[in-house]
């Protein structure tokens, strides 16, 4: 083993340190140019200036944008669709992943090529026929109406991600369960759902972005002012653009803080939780379970 | 319970959702692409059989976007491969502030994708920019970023690569916890070069978790609308920035083409699904999924 000489070491450790900071400036860069624009006064909106924080900033924009604007009914709408579209995500995908990956059935083939297939028809091929459909049964303007289009959209991934993290749940856990008198039903819900937070904190947060951040499906669907989404009202300010060019990016910081912080509360989880099926046979992460520990853990929860 | 009432108990709910709103919708649009369904014939559309079709090869530009589709797709992957591994491996060694690191450059991931397609077109704009800005104060002349085939090609790739490569770098922050140190270890008592040891420990361990990542990679990119659509302001400069979706949605949305865009959706989604099983065929991975 050859080690490297002291003055190297150091260099390299420089040169790492630098390159992870200017790539995370890059990265941070437009970010906080929009929250710097956002604090513009009116007579600033053109401005040549590198400023990060502007001149006389103030927060004029986001009093507008929330006071001035429907803004908490687009809240409302927004926070009521992200929020049940990631109940439903989490409950459908944590259950048909579960099928996926503990059961041999018919068709199981052909319906993982099929969840892999609907992540491959483009937008369009779907948005039209989908306004057809929704229009016949009654549900354009409504909330329902995108949240189960968001739902069925978000669904294949969720249900791919919570299979793989199932996959790399040894069997055994849930076997031993079954020996010491539980369901399969209830191995699932006392043995594997509990070791599966990680992967359904981010199926939550994939869903609950997909009802928060969606954009192109809530403008075919929605008409109707009163049901506009965070999305359509933003962009209801994008359109005079030229005018509101602040309250566009105030309305923005303050969409992006919540998907924001849930990302960085979570982003632990994001690591361990996205396993996309490819991790197999991953016992070594639950090394200390054994057929004992399951059996402390059923009696704390008698069946 | 039974398993056999469990495994309907646990699919049955998910299979009618995505039957119902993926799947009618897609059979629909089958039905659509057949019709002459479009501005002047909204309800009173008839069938034509394959005529959009044979149009769809008679688009004298569609060469052009479908090899705009493929630079896209392939550049994209490429930086988003580049930077997320070498971004990973950076911070999975001993680094002083990893976690304040990896929450920080996640954070593209975390942003609405609209916002920051709206976000980086202002800062391509010519006068007002920061791109120029930037460019200006390092002693060049800027460029006029949509105006030009070139550069209003490359604004939308600056932006997607930003937006991308969290996504691969997460994965592969996973993929890289779960190598054993032990083989590390090994290679060094062998006195394996750095080199030596990414190419034969670390890529070959990391690809049953990127296989997969690289098909969805592939299919978001190919098919992605918003960053294209909202960067070059619906294909500036005069449609030469359009990929096969944007076009395709152009034709829908904007010129309500539908029974011709119906049939180019589908032509888009066979290119996909082509390229895609020859990957994955060469790849195996579907049979790692199993």
């Amino acid at each position: 083993m050859r080690k490297p000489s002291r003055a190297r070491r150091i260099a390299t450790r420089a040169l790492l340190y630098t390159v992870l900071v200017v790539v995370t400036i890059v990265t941070l860069y437009p970010i906080v140019q929009i929250f710097g624009i956002s604090l513009r006064p009116a007579d600033q909106l053109y401005s040549t200036s590198l400023r990060i924080v502007p001149e006389d900033a103030t927060l004029e924009a986001y009093r507008q944008v929330i006071f001035e604007k429907d803004f908490f009914t687009w809240l409302r709408n927004s926070a009521l669709v992200a929020i049940t579209t990631a109940i439903l995500g989490v409950t459908l995908a944590s259950t048909a992943g579960y099928a996926f990956s503990r059961f041999r059935f018919k068709g199981k083939k052909q319906g993982l090529v099929v969840i892999l297939l609907t992540q491959m028809f483009p937008a369009t091929m779907l948005l039209l026929p989908l306004y057809v459909l929704m229009n016949r049964i009654g549900l354009v303007d409504t909330l329902l109406g995108i949240i189960i289009a968001y739902t069925a959209t978000t669904l294949p991934f969720c249900i791919w991600t919570m299979k793989g993290y199932y996959d790399t749940i040894p069997r055994d856990l849930e076997e031993a369960a079954v020996i010491d008198g539980t369901t399969q039903l209830g191995a699932f819900l006392r043995v594997t759902l509990p070791l599966s937070a990680p992967a359904l904190v981010i199926t939550g947060l994939f869903s609950f972005m997909a009802g928060w951040s969606e954009f192109i499906v809530a403008r075919v669907i929605i008409n109707k002012q009163g049901l506009y989404t965070l999305p359509l009202g933003l962009e209801s300010l994008s359109s005079t653009f030229q005018t509101e060019w602040a309250n566009y990016a105030a309305g923005s910081v303050i969409v992006c803080i919540p998907v924001v912080v849930l990302f960085l509360l979570l982003s632990r989880f994001l690591i361990s939780g996205l396993t996309l099926g490819g991790v197999t046979g991953r016992r070594d992460r639950f090394p200390t379970y054994r057929r004992d520990d399951i059996s402390v853990r059923l009696q704390t929860f008698p069946a | 319970m039974r398993s056999k009432r469990l495994i309907w108990l646990f699919l049955l709910p998910s299979g009618l959702i995505i039957a119902c709103v993926v799947f009618y919708p897609f059979l629909y649009n089958i039905w659509i692409s057949t019709t002459n369904m479009n501005l002047y014939h909204i309800r009173d559309y008839s069938f034509q059989g394959l005529r959009n079709f044979r149009e769809i090869f008679g688009e004298p530009d569609l060469y052009y976007y479908f090899g705009k589709t493929v630079i896209w797709t392939g550049v994209n992957l490429f930086f988003h491969l580049f930077l997320g591994i070498s971004i990973a491996m950076l911070l999975n060694g001993r680094v002083r502030g990893r976690g304040v690191f990896r929450a920080l450059l996640i954070l593209p991931w975390a942003m609405p994708q609209y916002i920051s397609a709206l976000t980086w077109k202002g800062m391509f704009n010519y006068q007002y920019g920061s791109v120029n800005l930037i460019l200006r104060k390092l002693g060049f002349a800027g460029f006029e970023w949509f105006s030009n085939e070139f550069w209003a090609f490359l604004a939308p790739i600056i932006t997607n690569i930003w937006l991308g490569f969290p996504f691969i770098m997460v994965v592969t922050l996973g993929g890289l916890q779960s190598i054993p140190r032990d083989l590390y270890e090994a290679a060094d008592i062998d006195g394996a070069s750095w080199w030596q040891k990414f190419r034969h420990i670390t890529l070959p361990m990391l690809r049953p978790v990127l296989a997969p990542a690289i098909v969805l990679g592939t299919i978001w990119t190919f098919n992605n609308l918003n960053v294209i659509w909202l960067v070059t302001e619906r294909g500036l400069p005069a449609d030469k920035s359009h990929i096969l979706v944007t076009y395709v949605y152009k034709a829908a949305f904007t010129y309500y083409r539908y029974g011709y865009a119906a049939a180019f959706s589908i032509f888009i989604f066979l290119i996909l699904l082509a390229f895609v099983l020859v990957y994955m065929r060469q790849t195996r991975t579907l049979e790692q999924a199993y």
